[in-house]
């Protein structure tokens, strides 16, 4: 084993030592050592994650196995490593918001008795991640993806006792579920048409697949790749809730807020842009795919962002948030934009992480309270924090010379350039969300930070600024959400990703992109003179003007839209739909099936209905059997009459 | 060998005798040695199976370990043992879920101490005979016998609708194996006068008596499973169990009709395999999904988790039925997996019945305030349960769907709806049972786990976690077999 190898371990397997002995041994070692051993072990992660991204930087790229899982007929099942420019991205991004959750944690659980559990999980989950986006075949892909979302489940369910944090981690199991079924079948048919799981085999035959076709339903055909990615991207969907299994994502807000910041904003979510980029060489043969996450990515992006304007859960807000992020990045992929998605999921990364461990440091202040209605004139309490998010907004936004404006920019501009099907549609839902995206997120800045104070007596009496572990993680986390995007011209058009992403030339966004590109300054100022702009000054001047201004405004247009304000705040009843249709129908079914099938058919009528004849049968034979001598005797001479007539009539 | 002796029947015949040695404690009052007597004997069971594992030559195709001496000369009977890769892991299986059973019932069972003791431990010896055997009568001997310690487990120690339970099961399986011992007849007369099994699977047949063959062995092997529609005595006989008759019920008796497909049905009657093969699959499907869809509404934890018990036995007859390695070796995996993890399930249950004296889900709720070792077992093995990977539940289902949908893709969409309905009637029940508030008084009294049952549970959970981490190790020892079995059914006998 070289020494890079060893490496490669060690990154995943530092924080899963800490999950370990956090877990087993909390209660041993007290929650001090705790979060000592935890976070000494996540630096040696982010240690590692850094060299090994270094030394992939001088070009050193590994793709090999650990160790043989299983082996099936002749298929070897192997755990095993790749480690490219794509996965040293994600290893530096997952392990250093990682870290900084590790820290921000000490701060925010300081008082919570399940102060060791959190770590434990806080550290699974950063194994199970590493352990995800450094696979090499799609079974450890498959692994990582459960885990993560094991992990969810049981950080979103962290306070147990809340019956909504405990619907809402079973929800989010469940939709993230029916995400994975249809995952496993696109990953059951790669394994059935390429006889292998490993990614570089797999890519390797996918040129002659193209042409391949199934029948799916008899008498149909299909491409195969085509069923193979939209299968795939339904796992994405699941995992970067996408639109319809966008659900869960809202509700897992009952989790502890760093783990909101760290799984459902900046790392977890993205899981499944980053395994279609992953895919890339599979998704470009295929346009239908690429149409259908379109198609998804611009619902998502557009209508979730509108259901943010409502919202008053300053936590629900930016989960909205993210859920509209997501859609860009998704449309990203379809416009086959990868690398602009990957950097997009990176500037997001950051500038979201800002957002969330803000709004929890505002949380921590107001005492448990998340209601922004209830908020304001928190600037000069909390100037860190206020700060900090400010600059996050401003990226979030899309303002010029942040990071989110350079990622978002470039994902408009390949919708613009796309030409496959769907990708009007796309452009068209990128560039209006712009506007709501400034608008919410401004409105949620500026009714939380700004105005007069609308809190109790009591609650502001207390307000203070944030202790150091908690305004720390948001000062190195609001840098890269300034500078992050600054790295535009090597990551987009420097090739970067090398032969890790793969596009088709007739996918020519990235390409044309590249010519018109002549550095920052200049995409800046050329930016000056575009639509996205002037919705992103737009939507924050709106929102100035709603909520510090004309604070009167917002109630009237609410009262005039009537229907459609109700609509966005039920979030269109997607929620209510699915609890009736699938949650109601299943037990339903189940109900049914059970006092029907079980109870009725098979038992009532089948067993013991032969009970019954046997029994009844036993009832007849005992009548002859009666005791009686002239019971018999009757029966002999009937019995003789009747064989004497067979014989005589016979004869 | 060991020291002499021959393997296999000291596998089969040291529990027993150690059985009998527990009868002879006599009554309660000398219980603990009883108990003491159960748990050597049961060790001493593991123990003497282990070489079984070490010596076992994974590249042989034929049986390992035989033993063959006459025992009835006028119908030609032999005493005939043999084992290979896919009896070998189902014999370990059962050796290491005795002593648990042993562990489990310690201080529970209280009245009878030796006669419950003596039952699993005697139970134990038949069912590796059930394995072992390569001789239909000595095998049909085993098999209707295993009846006997079951049905007075659960007449005996059982709950108040016991009798019912009992007197069920008992007909249920009994009926079923009838027809079986009609086959063997009617086998024993056209092979010549031969009752071993291994002169079955080269015995030419022609369609017809295949066909009705099979029917009588699926009878009797479809029951044990269960399979749809033949599963309703599993959850009253599940229910009115003690704990421990629960456990081997579900990890070790289930098995037998798993195991009875593979050396019966699948190689003596190829042809009539294939030619139903459509009709076995789709009872494996309704199982998965229809009976999926019935656990979710169970309020009774014992009743939920045997219906689940049957919606992952579907995955063991989907899995043979498709007649490729895949199938057949990710049902391999699917029992002993099963094995773990429906034995886990069933010991869960019987702490929190223990303490409460009640399988209703509605009288439970916020356990993990008190009793949060517990609570993370628990979690893990119903994250088993629902097939997560890292654990031994996720392999076989894995490579069931695999193999499914190289037949195909229909049957795979809704093999894979268990990753939808397992998750939900598992973890909704978790829910309610574990998280939120305690609402009950006496769920508040209720201790957490002590030494004894974290043992249990822990060797548990290393063998589910350590079977999801590192399954080759298994997998290894059936692959010669499970090819050899498959170019015996590829082998028309027409």
């Amino acid at each position: 084993m070289t020494e890079m190898q060893k490496l490669y371990l060690l990154a995943p397997l530092a924080p899963l030592a800490g999950a370990l002995i956090a877990g087993l041994f909390g209660r041993l070692i007290g929650p001090t050592w705790s979060h000592r051993i935890t976070i000494a072990l996540m630096l040696v992660c982010v240690a590692a994650s850094v060299t090994i991204f270094m030394d992939v930087l001088k070009g050193n790229i590994y793709d090999g196995a650990v160790y043989t899982w299983a082996t099936a007929g002749d298929t070897r099942f192997e755990i095993g490593f790749l480690i490219d420019q794509l996965s040293a991205t994600m290893m530096i991004v997952v392990s250093f918001v990682s870290l900084m959750v590790h820290i921000y944690t000490i701060g925010y659980m300081h008082e919570d008795p399940g102060y060791q559990r959190f770590f434990s999980y806080i550290s699974l989950f950063t194994f199970s991640m590493l352990m995800l986006v450094m696979s090499n075949n799609f079974l450890q892909l498959f692994f990582g993806w459960e885990a993560v979302g094991l992990v969810s489940y049981l950080l979103i369910g962290f306070w147990y006792t809340r019956p909504t944090a405990i619907y809402a981690n079973l929800k989010a199991f469940m939709v993230n579920r029916v995400g994975d079924f249809g995952f496993l079948l696109g990953i059951a048919l790669v394994l059935m048409y390429f006889g292998t799981l490993d990614y570089a085999a797999v890519f390797a035959q996918a040129p002659q697949a193209a042409t391949q076709t199934i029948e799916i339903i008899p008498g149909t055909s299909w491409e195969l790749l085509s069923a193979i990615c939209i299968l795939l991207f339904v796992g994405a969907m699941g995992k970067s809730a996408q639109f319809p299994l966008h659900v869960w994502l809202p509700d897992s807000m009952e989790g502890p807020t760093p783990i909101s910041a760290l799984i459902h904003a900046a790392t977890m979510v993205t899981a499944g842009i980053f395994m279609v980029a992953r895919m890339s060489p599979l998704f470009e043969l295929t346009e239908t795919a690429l149409s259908v996450m379109l198609v998804i990515g611009g619902i998502t992006t557009l209508f979730m962002a509108l259901v943010a304007i409502v919202q008053t859960d300053i936590k629900r807000v930016v989960a909205y948030s993210t859920l509209s992020q997501l859609g860009y990045m998704t449309m990203a992929l379809g416009a086959s934009a990868y690398s602009a998605g990957i950097f997009h999921l990176m500037t997001h990364a950051f500038f979201k992480a800002v957002l969330f461990l803000g709004a929890g440091s505002v949380i921590i202040a107001m005492h448990h309270e998340q209601d922004m209605r209830k908020m304001g004139g928190l600037k000069k309490y909390m100037p860190i924090t206020y700060w900090t998010m400010f600059i996050a907004a401003l990226a979030s936004a899309g303002v010029p010379g942040l990071s989110g404006f350079f990622s978002k920019d470039a994902i408009i501009e390949a919708l613009h350039f796309a030409t496959i099907p769907g990708a009007g549609f796309a452009y068209f839902c990128g560039v209006t969300t712009v506007f709501v995206t400034a608008f919410y997120t401004f409105r949620l800045l500026f009714m939380t930070f700004h105005g007069k104070p609308r809190m109790d007596h009591h609650t502001e009496e207390h307000l203070h600024e944030s202790p150091w572990v908690v305004t720390l993680p948001l000062i190195v986390l609001a840098i890269p959400s300034i500078g992050a995007g600054w790295l535009i011209g090597p990551i987009l058009f420097g090739n970067y990703f090398g032969s890790t992403i793969q596009i088709m030339p007739q996918h020519e966004a990235m390409a044309r992109m590249s010519l018109e590109y002549h550095g920052i300054l200049a995409m800046m100022t050329h930016s000056l003179t575009t639509i996205p702009f002037w919705f992103s000054v737009g939507g924050i001047v709106t929102a100035w003007y709603f909520y510090l201004v004309r604070t009167d405004l917002p109630g009237k247009i609410k009262r005039a839209a009537g229907p459609f304000s109700i609509l966005l705040e039920r979030k269109y009843f997607i929620d209510e739909f699915y609890s009736w249709f699938f949650a109601g129908g299943a037990r339903g079914l189940g109900k049914g099936l059970w006092k029907f099938g079980d109870v009725k058919v098979i038992d009532g009528f089948f067993i013991n209905g032969t009970a019954r004849v046997v029994a009844g049968t036993a009832v007849l034979m005992r009548r002859f059997q009666s005791g009686y001598i002239y019971h018999y005797a009757f029966t002999m001479i009937v019995g003789v009459f009747v064989l004497m007539s067979l014989w005589l009539s016979g004869s | 060998m060991l020291f002499g002796l021959p393997l296999l029947s000291l596998i089969i015949w040291l529990p027993i005798f150690a059985g009998v040695g527990v009868l002879a404690t006599g009554g309660d009052r000398n219980a603990q040695l009883a108990r003491w007597i159960a748990l050597i004997g049961s060790i001493a069971g593991l123990l003497v199976a282990i070489p079984l594992y070490t010596q076992f030559d994974s590249l042989s195709n034929g049986m390992q370990f035989v033993e063959y001496s006459l025992w009835i000369e006028r119908f030609n009977i032999h005493y005939h043992l043999g084992v290979d890769g896919i009896a070998m892991p189902l014999i370990l299986l059962n050796c290491f879920t005795t002593p648990l059973v042993v562990m489990a019932g310690w201080q529970v069972i209280s009245k009878r101490v030796s006669q419950y003791m003596a039952a699993f431990l005697i139970m134990s010896g038949i069912v590796n005979g059930v394995f072992s055997s390569l001789d239909a009568i000595l095998f049909y001997v085993f098999w209707e016998a295993s009846l006997i310690p079951m049905f007075l487990i659960i007449g005996v120690w059982g709950g108040p609708n016991r009798v019912y339970a009992s007197i069920k099961f008992f007909l249920y399986t009994l009926l079923g194996s009838l027809l079986m011992l009609v086959a063997f007849i009617y086998l024993y007369q056209i092979s010549g006068g031969s009752f071993s099994i291994l002169d079955y699977h080269r015995l030419p047949l022609s369609l017809t008596p295949q066909i009705l063959i099979f029917i009588a062995f699926t009878l009797a092997f479809a029951v044990k499973v269960p399979m749809w529609p033949v599963h309703t005595w599993l959850p009253d006989a599940h229910v009115e169990a003690p704990t421990g008759g629960s456990v081997v019920l579900a990890a070790i008796l289930l098995k037998m009709g798993g195991y009875g497909f593979l050396r019966f049905s699948l190689p003596i009657v190829p042809d009539a395999s294939q030619y139903l093969a459509g009709m076995m699959i789709t009872l494996s499907l309704i199982a998965i999904v229809y009976i999926g869809l019935v656990a979710l509404i169970q309020a009774d934890m014992k009743k939920l988790i045997a219906y689940s018990s049957v919606a992952h036995m579907g995955f063991v007859t989907l899995g043979f039925f498709l007649f490729n390695a895949y199938g057949l070796e990710g049902a391999m995996v699917q029992m002993i997996s099963h094995g773990f993890i429906s034995a886990a399930m069933f010991l869960c249950i019987g702490v929190m019945y223990d303490r409460l004296h009640s399988r209703q889900i509605a009288d439970y709720g916020g356990l993990a305030k008190r009793m949060p070792v517990f609570a993370a077992f628990f979690m893990l093995f119903a994250m088993a349960n629902t097939g997560l990977p890292g654990t031994s539940g996720f392999v076989g289902e894995f490579i069931v769907i695999m193999a499914a949908m190289k037949v195909n893709f229909w049957y795979a969409f809704f093999a894979a709806t268990t990753l939808i309905t397992g998750a939900a009637y598992t973890l909704w029940m978790y829910k309610r049972v574990i998280f939120g508030a305690v609402i009950h008084p006496a769920v508040e009294e209720m201790k957490d786990i002590g030494g004894r049952e974290i043992l249990i549970l822990a060797i548990l959970a290393v063998a589910v976690l350590g079977m999801g981490l590192y399954p080759l190790p298994l997998m290894e020892v059936m692959h010669t077999t499970v090819d050899d079995l498959l170019v015996h059914v590829g082998r028309s006998k027409l």
